[in-house]
């Protein structure tokens, strides 16, 4: 990475600065935990020398997902319709394969209107990043509870939710997720971390970030608000990233720190804080996060990953250049085969 | 005489006066007992003595056991809409024979399974019973298999009661069976105990076939698969699909030939078939992949385009190229899963809320299936717009007699979009502007390497960068934008086909009436010697040719297959009240197939004849 000194920008490995990384202006409420990821975002697409033009973004509807306008305008962006993001992107990954694709989301987006397609996304593991903004909390129309608001909580207006919440970490597990996330609008280096590898990660990588609603949940009474985070965020380790283009550090203690290749080739390493937590115990994470939601902790880091599983379009054995672009003599069969058709419907 | 009185005529002629290469079979049979096999063999082995053939399946929304019927019907004339009179009867199903028979008229043939006995049902048929148990008993003795070769008796039957060659017969079971030769020589074995059972009856009725030449180098396809292989050979590459009855077999045919031709020398596929969740999802597929810019499709049915709604309103809006089949079954609601309509005419021109409009395309036979389907990709890409094919299950799932498929002359069409040259020249572009003059703006697709090729896509409403935007003047000027665009359609689309030389009436109609239509003509031309001139609308928006036809006669009759007149209403809209006024409705709402007769009797009736 290029060394940073008072009198040259930082530059990328591209020899981009992060200003061509850069969005239109934001036009959320100041303060709104979505913010803070759009730049975690960017910002981690700039680190790993990704270019922007080959990033798609995708959203579907709701505070979350005008957030998209607000980074890498060099990047092309589908703003689709609510809830229904995850087939467009799978649409669009599917005709071009060599994007990087990610999608942002809501509460609202992904488990209540969307959750149809965000369980089918994932079930086929579609290789994109997929970040849900979860603030419990419906924005655009003023405050009514979403699926994932804990049951307890209040909104301003007094009301109690009074459903059980739907854990969009616990579902993702369950429906064999490769890449299973949660962090913290707040907490930077850990969303850092956590955005690069799944930006890494050949696969769908869920990362649930509690995005605090400056506006209409940030109350007291709220269990995703600023000072609810403050208290009750337990991270399961501390986490670094080491890209693929950089040499790894191998002096570390293996008996404390677990370190993961990614599918790039990139390296995640998990310092440990639960001595005996391995992201890559599916039942051992569905239990921790179950455990934590009882004990009203918010259970952040690396909750589950398999770097190995398949995507969609390997899966689908797809050629490696994108479908939209393949020329036509690979796409429109030749005479014969129309002539041999029609001879066999004689 | 009317024509009623002339078909009882016909009918009734002895053997003596034969009826030749002139009649409706029905099969009557269960579901799942394996009578497919023994109708396709029927309807090949007439095809293969030159005789016009055409095959209906008339089956219920069910896995087995409950009623199904087969029609063929043979025609020397060359007509192939369905036919209402039943004219040989072979009545295989306890349940339903006895409504079968009642229905016959006089002077039909049947042939039964002689434990129903019908016999005495009436006097003025020709009864046929057949021991079929007794006749397969020989033939195998694992009990499952004879209740399969049951079927291939009736073929045996027939041939011998209609003189269908049996080298026909044996040619068609190996294209029916291909290389399975144990269940061929069984097949075969049940066929000839049939034929040699015929050969012991006395035959009481006029109908009876002979060769002709009317079929050399006519294949046989059902709609569903010529649309297939539009697509296979539009180039298409992601296919996402929800299944539904009468559309599956769409994908299926098409996944079967991407498989076979779309693979590389390595084996890895050019084509992406995915099988969605539901039809949203499908939609939202076909919407992302074509953004991306892939040729992207979907097939679907009713139930799955009210589904489709709200993405069919993002792709006009966001100017998003998609192409859906509709395989149209008679609605609303569930309806009948399994039996035809026109019905989704109106509900898919316009879409989704708002002002939105979706080009339509109405293939009226099979070979149109194939050539409207490849067009309608270079259309989606030309326009940048959603577009619909409007089949149905009569043309989709049934078997039609065509010519070969022709290979497409053109080169594909990709449309306007802007590569990284283009960028690199222009120094820039802005999405949604009218540089042309026809309302299309340029696209560029994700991952062009060029720093001003992003654009942002959206729902929401947009000015020319693709920038968010709820300024009044922003939002009408996008819109009329869109409506030009919509209007310069107008002349791109297939033309319609116009038949006549200048009677003062005129019929009008789309898609699957085609044939009935077809024969409606020389039927009213030789019973009632009333000329009319025909129009078939191949797409919406409509050409001016239909503006034209409906100010050159007095009065248009507008044959479509709903309820509600859709397609009359649809005309509606582009004409001023006087040539509106000229405009009477035949509409057929039963869900079977269109058929002459009822046409030429209803416009007969309108006109006082």
């Amino acid at each position: 990475m290029a060394v940073t000194t008072a009198s040259t920008p930082r530059t990328n490995r591209l020899g981009l600065a992060i200003l061509d990384y850069k969005g239109g202006k934001t036009t959320l409420c100041a303060g709104c935990g979505h913010n803070a990821i759009s730049e975690r975002i960017l910002e981690a697409y700039f680190d790993l020398g990704i270019p922007p033009e080959r990033v798609a973004k995708f959203s579907g509807i709701g505070c979350s997902s005008k957030t998209p306008a607000y980074f890498m305008s060099r990047s092309h962006s589908f703003n689709a319709v609510h809830g229904r993001m995850p087939a467009v992107a799978t649409g669009a990954l599917l005709a071009n394969r060599t994007l990087h694709g990610v999608g942002v989301s809501g509460d609202g987006d992904t488990a209540s209107i969307g959750v149809g397609q965000f369980i089918n996304l994932v079930r086929r593991n579609v290789a994109m990043v997929y970040v849900v903004e979860n603030n419990g909390v419906y924005g655009l129309t003023k405050g009514q509870f979403s699926a994932t608001a804990d049951p307890g909580s209040t909104l301003k207006s007094g009301d109690v939710a009074d459903l059980p919440a739907i854990d969009i970490c616990a579902l993702a597990l369950q429906l064999g997720a490769s890449f299973v996330g949660r962090s913290f609008s707040g907490d930077k280096k850990q969303l850092s971390v956590l955005l690069k590898a799944a930006v890494a990660h050949g696969g769908t990588a869920l990362l649930d970030v509690i995005s605090p609603c400056v506006t209409f949940n940030d109350h007291e009474g709220s269990t995703k608000s600023y000072a609810f985070l403050k208290e009750h965020d337990e991270p399961l380790h501390e986490l670094s990233f080491v890209p693929s283009f950089e040499e790894i550090d191998v002096d570390y203690d293996p008996g404390t720190t677990q370190e993961v290749t990614l599918h790039d080739g990139s390296h995640l390493r998990l310092k440990k804080l639960e001595a005996d937590y391995d992201p890559s115990d599916r039942v051992r994470a569905m239990t921790r996060l179950m455990e934590a939601a009882k004990g009203g902790e918010v259970l952040t880091g690396m909750l589950f990953l398999d770097p190995t599983a398949p995507d969609l379009a390997t899966r689908l054995g797809v050629v490696a250049a994108p479908l939209a672009t393949l020329p036509a003599e690979q796409v429109r069969p030749p005479r014969a085969v129309l002539d041999a058709i029609n001879e066999s419907l004689r | 005489m009317t024509t009623a009185q002339l078909e009882a005529t016909r009918r009734a002629a002895p053997a003596s006066r034969a009826v030749v290469n002139d009649f409706a079979i029905q099969v009557a049979t269960v579901n799942g007992s394996g009578s497919q096999s023994a109708n396709t063999v029927l309807l090949r082995a007439l095809f293969q003595m030159g005789i016009p053939v055409s095959g209906k399946n008339l089956f219920p929304s069910n896995i087995a056991g409950l009623p199904t019927w087969y029609t063929i019907r043979v025609s020397r004339d060359g007509w192939v809409a369905r036919k209402k009179e039943v004219d040989l009867l072979v009545a295989m199903n306890g349940e339903t024979a006895r409504d079968d028979v009642a229905q016959l008229p006089s002077g039909a043939a049947v042939v039964y399974d002689a434990p129903l006995a019908l016999e005495a049902m009436r006097a003025d048929l020709a009864f046929y019973p057949v021991p079929f148990d007794e006749l397969v008993a020989p033939v195998s003795s694992d009990a499952r298999l004879r209740k399969l070769l049951r079927n291939m008796v009736y073929v045996g039957v027939l041939a011998g009661l209609l003189g269908i060659e049996i080298d026909e017969v044996e040619r068609a079971l190996g294209r029916v069976f291909g290389k399975k030769q144990k269940a061929l020589e069984l097949n075969l074995r049940a066929v000839r105990a049939g034929l040699e059972h015929a050969a012991t009856v006395e035959k009481r009725d006029p109908f009876r076939v002979e060769r002709m030449d009317a079929t050399r180098g006519k294949i046989i396809i059902d709609g569903n698969a010529a649309t297939a292989l539009g697509a296979l050979f539009a180039g298409v590459t992601v296919v996402p699909w929800y299944p539904i009855t009468p559309s599956t077999s769409v994908v299926e045919s098409l996944h079967a030939y991407l498989e076979q031709y779309r693979r590389t020398a390595g084996g890895e596929a050019t084509f992406a078939v995915v099988q969605a969740e539901d039809e949203l999802a499908a939609i939202g597929m076909v919407i992302g992949a074509s953004w991306a810019g892939a040729r992207a499709m979907t097939a679907t049915s009713g139930p799955g385009i009210s589904l489709m709604s709200e993405f069919a309103g993002l792709g006009y809006f966001a100017e998003v190229p998609a192409v859906i089949v509709d395989v149209q079954r008679i609605g609303p609601s569930t309806g009948l899963p399994t039996r035809t309509s026109q019905g989704d005419l109106l509900s898919t021109a316009f879409l989704s809320h708002g002002d939105t409009q979706h080009l339509l395309l109405f293939p009226g036979s099979v070979e149109e299936c194939f050539t409207l389907t490849g067009q309608a990709f270079d259309l989606a890409e030309r326009f940048q717009t959603p577009v619909f094919i409007l089949s149905d299950l009569d043309l989709g799932m049934n078997n039609w007699m065509a010519e070969p498929l022709p290979y497409p002359e053109t080169p594909l069409d990709r449309g306007k979009v802007l590569g990284k040259a283009d960028l690199d020249r222009l120094g820039g572009f802005a999405r949604y502007k009218d540089v042309d003059g026809d309302g299309i703006g340029w696209r560029t697709l994700p991952g062009t390497d060029h720093p001003r090729a992003a654009y942002f896509t959206r729902g929401t409403g947009h000015d020319e960068q693709a920038g968010y935007s709820e300024r009044s003047d922003v939002f009408e000027k996008n819109m009329d934008r869109l409506r030009r665009k919509f209007e310069g359609a107008r002349a791109a689309l297939p033309q319609p086909v116009r038949t006549g030389s200048g009677a003062p009436v005129g019929l009008l109609a789309h898609g699957s009436s085609d044939p009935a239509l077809r024969e409606a003509l020389v039927q009213l031309k030789q019973e009632a010697g009333f000329d009319a001139d025909y129009l078939r609308v191949r797409a919406w928006p409509f050409s001016a040719a239909v503006r034209d036809f409906v100010a050159a006669h007095e009065r248009v009759y507008v044959v479509e297959q709903d309820r509600d007149a859709q397609l009359l209403a649809l005309l509606r809209l582009d004409l001023e009240p006087a040539l509106a006024a000229r405009l009477r409705s035949v509409a057929h709402v039963t869900g079977m197939p269109l058929d002459a007769r009822s046409v030429t009797d209803e416009i007969l009736a309108q006109e006082g004849r």
